[in-house]
């Protein structure tokens, strides 16, 4: 296309602009809401001229009051968990049962008729496809209750007032008040949280939403965090209310990111990203009657397939480096051997031991296999007999036998906290880091928000491994 | 709406969505190209599945399309190809957000925009609508959520709406699939030159403000006889708009 000379066009309307004045983005604003409210006035009409949406206006008056909004909040968030850890229970151990006890052996027999080499076998069958079985089977049930009811919620139009009842928050961290929205995807995936941080206008406050997105203990994580709580948190009280306080400290877990969330977004305001919050207009929307079925048909379909799929998509090759790393020797000991034991007295420092670290960096594609991986590397390293070959991922029937073998790792208390701590605070995902990449289109800013939530969580749990030896 | 219609109509060739075809994100060589704004948490995505068949995620809060989705439809032997914009309040400023809607408005050149709106809100929803009509000649007004509207016990006289803005306005319930036969036949006959359009101009512009405004404007007419929204755009090169100018620079327009 020619280039156009029109530099008298930017010399005239440089001219006029000084002879109209400041004032003209002003006055062409009022000169449309002046057209408008004609325009209105001309075709609408309010029968019994009464006041509309009285029953959203009480609603709200109580769920973004100053005492209810979030004693309401917290009730919905835990009512959420509950019915996702109770309702997950039962399919999770079938999905188990079908996938773990009856294909697996039959793959295996499959694969001795046809005759396979046995590191073929074991890369395959042990490895990958364990790998993919265990996420399905842990994965799916939880993220099939926990979506839809999360999307009932958003179809009602809640999100909008939790984002209200954060926002003055948000303000005093120096951030985006939208930035509560962008949060409460982060529950669900923090990828999903980072693409959502997109309605964020100014580009300081959106990467500080980019950032601290990572503190939304996500679906991944969630697992990790009830597994633990049940075997060893809710172990200290009495049985009548183990669950209880399982539940009690899983929700801590999830206050205690938000509050970090906060305490970062506050701390990057008054260094890197300094700047002015910017102000916006939210707007509460009416209150809907979600369509039930419609609404958990398309959560089903929309977000927990692909989210299932992103996660099996990564997990198959995680499963098959765990696999290698158990099975190939060097000096007689595999080389998972070697790193627990190259990371044991680190781990040691911050409360953990080297089978969670490994667990940590071989995991890191997907966030869901943590657990199995600390298990299957516990045994490798104790050297109980679990019934299973070495990098072999599986899962153990109850929490009880999970934890007889965690302890025989010499799991204690302390662990468990920190590592519920630490799976709070580490890096994200990769999913997520590319994201951000795509997103921020900054090597820089992807390498911050990769590298601070581990730096975090390595203080935290080095600082809560110090003051629980000493006392 | 009124519902006691609706069988009858049904029965009317011309007032059925038969002839539509959801054809999901097969967009290839499509004969029109159709724009849907309008502003946050009006249906905008609902209106977009229902006539792709497509199952671009809806929610009930603001913000919550980020990005513009493409779908496909094709309807009585022609293809359509629509594009879900990001919702904004307003074209005057510059979030991510907004400027793929104004961007794709303006420099996409869709055949049609559909401005879908909130009935219940229409004041608010205006301020947009009016700027989208600087911009451009071809837009149907999808006057969504009239379910809300109808037991909220608002009225809207569609047919003077639709006088004073110029365009024709369809009222609809999206989520219940109401309206979309009339919506989809309005299409059919605005992208096929069949629809007499005249768009609202932003009337109450102070007169210095007017005048400067019709300058410049003959002026950009001049070096591009061919563009049709010479007064919006003498309303941004005024606000020194920058990408604006820079698209002028390098002819976008001609």
């Amino acid at each position: 296309m020619d280039k156009k000379n029109i530099n008298h066009i930017i010399q005239l309307s440089k001219e006029l602009r000084w002879q109209i004045g400041d004032d003209f983005h002003d006055h062409l604003t009022e000169g449309i809401y002046a057209d408008a409210a004609q325009i209105v006035n001309d075709s609408v009409r309010l029968k019994n001229g009464k006041t509309t949406n009285r029953l959203d206006q009480k609603i709200d008056a109580i769920v973004t009051s100053k005492i209810w909004g979030f004693p309401i909040m917290f009730i919905l968030l835990g009512l959420t968990l509950w019915l996702t850890i109770i309702g997950a229970n039962y399919p999770s151990a079938l999905l188990g049962h079908l996938l773990l006890d009856t294909v697996h052996p039959i793959l295996k027999q499959g694969s001795e008729v046809i005759g396979l080499p046995f590191w073929l076998d074991g890369f395959l069958i042990d490895g990958v496809y364990l790998a993919v079985a265990w996420v399905v089977a842990v994965m799916l049930p939880p993220m099939a209750i926990f979506f839809p009811l999360f999307t009932l919620l958003e179809d009602f139009g809640y999100l909008p007032r939790v984002a209200f009842n954060l926002d003055h928050l948000f303000k005093k961290a120096g951030a985006h008040g939208k930035q509560a929205l962008t949060m409460s995807m982060g529950f669900g995936c923090n990828a999903a949280g980072v693409v959502a941080t997109r309605i964020i206008d100014s580009p300081r406050e959106r990467l500080i939403a980019i950032i601290t997105n990572n503190f939304s203990l996500c679906n991944g994580r969630w697992p990790t965090q009830i597994l633990i709580a049940t075997i060893f948190i809710g172990a200290v009280v009495p049985p009548l209310f183990s669950s209880l306080t399982a539940l009690l400290a899983v929700i801590g877990i999830a206050v205690l990111g938000m509050f970090f969330m906060f305490a970062s977004s506050w701390l990057l305001s008054k260094t890197v990203l300094k700047g002015e919050v910017s102000t916006f207009n939210l707007e509460l929307p009416p209150y809907r009657p979600p369509r039930f079925w419609k609404t958990i048909y398309t959560s089903l379909i929309d977000r927990t397939l692909i989210v299932l799929w992103r996660a099996v998509v990564f997990a198959a090759p995680a499963g098959a480096v765990i696999w290698l790393i158990s099975n190939i020797e060097i000096n007689n000991l595999s080389i998972a051997f070697h790193l627990i034991q190259f990371f044991d007295d680190f781990g040691f420092l911050i409360g953990l031991n080297g089978v969670i670290l490994l667990a940590y960096i071989v995991a890191i594609p997907a966030n869901e296999i943590v657990i199995p991986t600390v298990l299957m590397l516990t045994v490798l390293v104790t050297g109980i007999d679990a019934g299973v070959g070495q990098g072999v991922l599986f899962e153990l029937d109850s929490a009880s036998a999970t934890g007889a073998i965690l302890r025989e790792g010499g799991w204690t208390l302390l662990t468990a906290v920190n590592l519920m701590l630490f799976s709070l605070l580490h890096n994200p995902c990769s999913t997520t880091i590319y994201t951000i990449y795509k997103e921020t289109n900054s090597v820089k800013w992807t390498t911050i928000a990769t590298l601070y939530p581990i730096l975090l969580g390595l203080a935290v749990t080095f600082l809560v491994a110090q003051f629980w030896r000493i006392f | 709406m009124k519902t006691g219609m609706t069988t009858t109509c049904e029965t009317c060739p011309h007032y059925t969505s038969e002839g539509l075809k959801k054809m999901g994100v097969d967009a290839d060589q499509a004969d029109f190209v159709i724009a849907l704004a309008g502003n946050p948490n009006t249906g905008k995505s609902t209106v977009f599945n229902a006539l792709t068949g497509l199952r671009q995620h809806t929610g009930n809060w603001p913000g919550k399309t980020v990005a513009k989705a493409e779908g496909a439809f094709s309807y009585r032997g022609q293809k359509y190809k629509l594009v879900d914009l990001p919702g904004t309040y307003s074209l005057l400023s510059t979030s991510e957000d907004e400027e793929i809607a104004r961007d794709f408005i303006l420099f996409g050149q869709p055949t049609i925009t559909i401005i879908v709106v909130d009935a219940n809100r229409l004041e608010r929803n205006l301020n947009l609508v009016l700027q989208i009509l600087e911009i451009t000649q071809n837009a149907i007004l999808c006057l969504n959520l009239m379910d809300e509207a109808e037991r909220n016990e608002i009225e809207i006289d569609v047919r003077t709406l639709s006088k004073d803005l110029g365009i024709p306005v369809i009222p609809t319930s999206a989520r219940y699939k109401r309206g979309i036969p009339e919506l989809l036949q309005a299409i059919s006959e605005m992208a096929n030159g069949q629809t007499q359009v005249q768009p609202h101009k932003i009337k109450r512009v102070p007169p210095n403000i007017e005048k400067a405004v019709n300058r410049l404007s003959k002026e950009i007419k001049k070096e591009f006889p061919g563009v049709p929204n010479s007064r919006w755009l003498a309303f941004r090169l005024l606000e020194g708009d920058p990408q604006i100018i820079q698209a002028l620079k390098t002819g976008v327009f001609s």
